[in-house]
């Protein structure tokens, strides 16, 4: 045997979708200046299908035949993942596209007219900016949900993780809420929560979901229940990934379309501790914002009416449109993929606070195996210097972590498992020799 | 008290970690030639395959240095002088210490081949290695590695992980097999073939060819084959640096030799990790010592180490005996005794060994007189904590073979392993 071509494979599957997502861009491209090539089903068809079969060939050409060793060889050399001029690019590309739909949507209005028969289909009225938005969300999910599914064949738990959050995105996250709307129902998101959705816990929106009936008395039901009970219960069975990396559609933004940005969030000390008071705060933003709404809900109007109107006004410019979608997603290829889920998710910060203190949840580290290489570390998307604790032997116990077990996946000494176990006993009394201690 | 240990691996950056633990107000300095900051030796292969920066092989941030008090001074130590209690570095300065630990780990092999000094033929150890190995990468069309061990693999996935091909020469006629039993080569060679490295088994490097300008451009194998490399990765184990202690009377044989508390037998002056050659108590002076080359065994032997510079007597165990590695994307875990071949055969002893060639998996149980000693386990991560017990208990092999399930350390939803594998194990095993 002759050490000949490596990955042969890669550039036939990668120039066809070069040439197929070019050739969408530039539909697409023209639809968004109004001047569509061709107009309704069929031009929304010719457009997204080579768009999306496209995107999906350059994001899965390189794993394709693909065998032995780590699949993260090349990442920081290659400039669009290592904040090369590349990722700056794509960065003012998202920060602008937040800004356009959040501040001047009437500037996408060639690509949002372009949705109108899906939206006409699933909605059965005429698409808006949202769901313009959810729309390409979800295609990127779905698109960068195979490459992660790919990267990771023989690792069944990120299989599985990967298909649930395209799952959950696809239906509960696009399908659902838009298929509700054909039905004059609430718009609804099952897999948001109080505080994430603070809405879902605000007395006159329950109100008006119970004065639907039917359909809306189980949907004010359902947020109330999933955020004092099943948040709570699900978070002590399984640590905070049952929704952060499993069920979530920011979280299943950054476990697909981020995964190629993960290790560009800082594992410093000091970054720590801006999280901890960063993420705190943001808690404590939105349950003042809660508790105004409910005193002016109950204690009627006033300067309390006043009050709550501008603190859920300015809560929702500064956390909802600047925090979670300009600087949390537009910042991905700057900052990693979880900048919003570490340091502003007000829903991370309960579910970390469960998780820190009352959930079966660790990350077990495999007695004195470490050999402190700092791959666990420097593919945390949350910034957790994982190998601290490997090193020393400890298990992995934090607020932070959102459980997407690329920790373990990256370990070449298979050193660290993800387990659900007895409370007490995440802090084992240390008995490897040999391991630091703390 | 000002204690000094020379050398910023795992084992001299545990014993400056773990002493200061134990002595908050002792002066701790740290010397090495090599690095200002400590590094991740393991990690550097991910350096050169993109997969981290060298920033990311630290695995203590700058401000523990200054919150530890640990002093680093930057420099090659060229004599230790244990009449006058201090040390002499390159640059001709002297650093005074009251105890002494010598922790300068490894230097690699050669074996006198003809053309083993031309430009791109090296081994990786340490830092500088690195980056000449990245110089000679930037223009090189091929590569060859030397060495059937655990760094020629890691070499070969190097190279071929920045697209170079790569022939790997390994002597033995199973890959590693003087440290793995049969199957166990069998399987890591099919793997180490199948990710696309040319791995000639039975053959070792004759010699390498240079062009004009001093750079390997051949190298030639004992079977007289010959193959274009501008990079010749030299991987045939590595041996105790002695550098800093020649001429300083501390007693040496492979390494310096230290009784089983590190101690040099010279007043305050102990030898920690690689370095070291420990000898056991009651063996005549000149009987071999035990080397071990691990970073594991560096990181317990450091905090022995520091144990016993604080002065108190903790003798080194390296207890149950453990190790791991990956062959490309191929996890290997090994816990107690696992002979690579039983010669002469000992009576005593069992093995049963379960392969699963299709999903690359394998398991291999030994047994004496009935209890298991060891496992050796490919494709399938194991749990230390489980296996340590089972092997200190003195477990039925048999009783083991049917509950494997509770000792892997696979990720959640693997599934079962195969029930024949459990039925495979016992019937060998009885």
């Amino acid at each position: 045997m002759t050490p000949t071509s490596i990955r042969a494979t890669r550039p036939a599957a990668v120039r066809l979708g070069t040439v197929l997502a070019l050739a969408g861009l530039v539909l697409l491209l023209a639809a968004a200046l109004g001047r569509p090539f061709v107009s309704g089903a069929s031009g929304l068809a010719l457009t997204y299908l080579p768009l999306v079969a496209g995107a999906l060939l350059l994001a899965v050409g390189p794993y394709l035949g693909r065998s032995g060793g780590l699949a993260h060889t090349g990442t920081l050399r290659d400039p669009f993942r290592s904040r090369g001029w590349p990722a700056w690019a794509l960065a003012a590309a998202l920060t602008g596209f937040y800004a356009l739909v959040y501040w001047w949507p009437r500037h996408l209005d060639g690509l949002i007219r372009q949705l109108d028969p899906l939206a006409l289909a699933l909605a059965r009225q005429p698409a808006s900016e949202w769901f313009l938005y959810g729309f390409w969300y979800t295609l990127a999910v779905g698109v960068m949900g195979a490459r992660m599914a790919l990267r990771h064949r023989g690792n069944p738990y990120q299989q599985w993780r990967t298909a649930s959050v395209v799952f959950f995105q696809l239906a509960f996250g696009f399908l659902i809420p838009q298929v509700l709307r054909a039905f004059q129902q609430p718009e609804f998101y099952f897999t948001y929560f109080w505080p994430l959705k603070k809405e879902y816990l605000f007395p006159s929106d329950l109100a008006g979901l119970v004065a639907g009936g039917g359909l809306g008395v189980f949907m004010a039901v359902w947020g109330v229940v999933a955020a004092l009970v099943a948040t709570p219960v699900l978070t002590w069975a399984y640590g905070k990934r049952w929704y952060c990396s499993w069920v979530c559609g920011c979280g299943g933004l950054a476990e697909t379309a981020g995964d190629p940005f993960r290790h560009l969030s800082d594992k410093s000390r000091a970054a720590w501790r801006f999280e901890r008071w960063s993420i705190h705060l943001t808690l404590v933003a939105v349950v003042g914002v809660t508790a105004l709404v409910f005193g002016s809900h109950f204690a009627g109007g006033g300067w309390l009416g006043a009050a709550s109107g501008t603190a859920t006004r300015l809560y929702g410019f500064v956390v909802g449109a600047v925090l979670s979608g300009v600087v949390g997603v537009g910042f991905y290829p700057l900052l990693g993929s979880r900048v919003w889920c570490r340091y502003f998710c007000p829903q991370a910060a309960i579910l970390g606070v469960i998780q820190r203190f009352f959930s079966r949840f660790r990350i077990t580290t495999n007695g004195g195996q470490c050999i402190s290489c700092g791959n666990c570390s420097t593919y945390c998307e949350m910034g957790i210097d994982v190998r601290a604790y490997a090193q020393r032997g400890e298990n992995i116990v934090r607020a932070s972590c959102v459980g997407c077990g690329l920790c373990a996946a990256v370990c070449p000494r298979g050193v660290l498992r993800l387990e659900n176990g007895p409370v007490g006993d995440r802090f084992p009394a240390r008995t490897t020799p040999g391991t630091l201690g703390p | 008290m000002q204690v000094v240990i020379i050398g910023n691996g795992i084992a001299g950056v545990t014993t400056a970690l773990s002493l200061r633990k134990r002595r908050r107000d002792w002066g701790i300095t740290l010397i090495s030639g090599e690095s200002d900051v400590f590094f991740s030796r393991t990690a550097l292969m991910y350096v050169f395959m993109g997969q981290m920066r060298l920033k990311d092989t630290q695995p203590y941030e700058p401000h523990v240095w200054r919150e530890k008090r640990i002093e680093r001074v930057r420099g090659w130590v060229t004599h230790i002088d244990v009449g006058e209690r201090r040390v002499r570095l390159d640059d001709g300065r002297a650093i005074a210490w009251d105890r002494l630990v010598v922790a300068t780990g490894s230097t690699p092999n050669r074996f006198g081949w003809p053309g083993e000094t031309l430009g791109g033929v090296q081994g990786l150890y340490t830092l500088q290695d690195l980056e000449t190995l990245e110089r000679a990468a930037a223009d090189a069309r091929r590569a060859v590695v030397v060495g059937g061990g655990l760094i020629g693999v890691e070499l070969a996935e190097m190279l071929h992980g920045r697209r170079l091909p790569v022939t790997l020469l390994a002597r033995e006629s199973a890959y590693w097999n003087n440290a793995l039993p049969a199957e166990e080569a069998a399987l890591v060679t099919s793997v180490v073939r199948a990710a696309g490295i040319d791995l000639r088994l039975s053959t070792g490097l004759a010699f390498i060819e240079g062009d004009a300008r001093g750079r390997a451009a051949t190298a030639v194998d004992t079977t007289g084959a010959r193959h274009d490399a501008q990079i010749v990765g030299l991987t045939a184990g590595v041996r105790p640096n002695l550098s800093a202690v020649v001429g300083s009377g501390l007693a040496t044989g492979r390494g310096i030799r230290v009784d089983r508390t590190l101690h040099t037998g010279v007043d305050d002056v102990w030898a920690c990790g690689d370095c070291a050659e420990i000898v056991e108590p009651g063996a005549p002076p000149d009987a071999p010592g035990r080397v071990e080359q691990l970073w594991y065994t560096g990181r317990m032997q450091g905090e022995v180490c520091a144990a016993n510079v604080a002065g108190e007597q903790v003798a080194y165990d390296r207890g149950i005996w453990f190790n791991s590695a990956r062959f490309f994307d191929l996890d290997w875990h090994t816990y107690g005794h696992v002979p690579a071949a039983l010669d002469p055969p000992d009576a005593a002893l069992r093995q049963a060994v379960w392969v699963d060639a299709p999903r690359r998996r394998l398991v291999r149980i030994v047994a004496r007189d009935g209890a298991v000693v060891g496992v050796n386990s490919l494709g399938l991560r194991q749990r230390q904590a489980v296996w340590t017990r089972w092997i200190a208990e003195g477990r039925s092999a048999r009783d083991v073979a049917a509950r494997l399930d509770d000792a892997v350390f696979e990720p959640e939803f693997t599934g079962r392993l195969d029930p024949r594998a459990a039925a495979a194990l016992k019937e060998q095993l009885a």
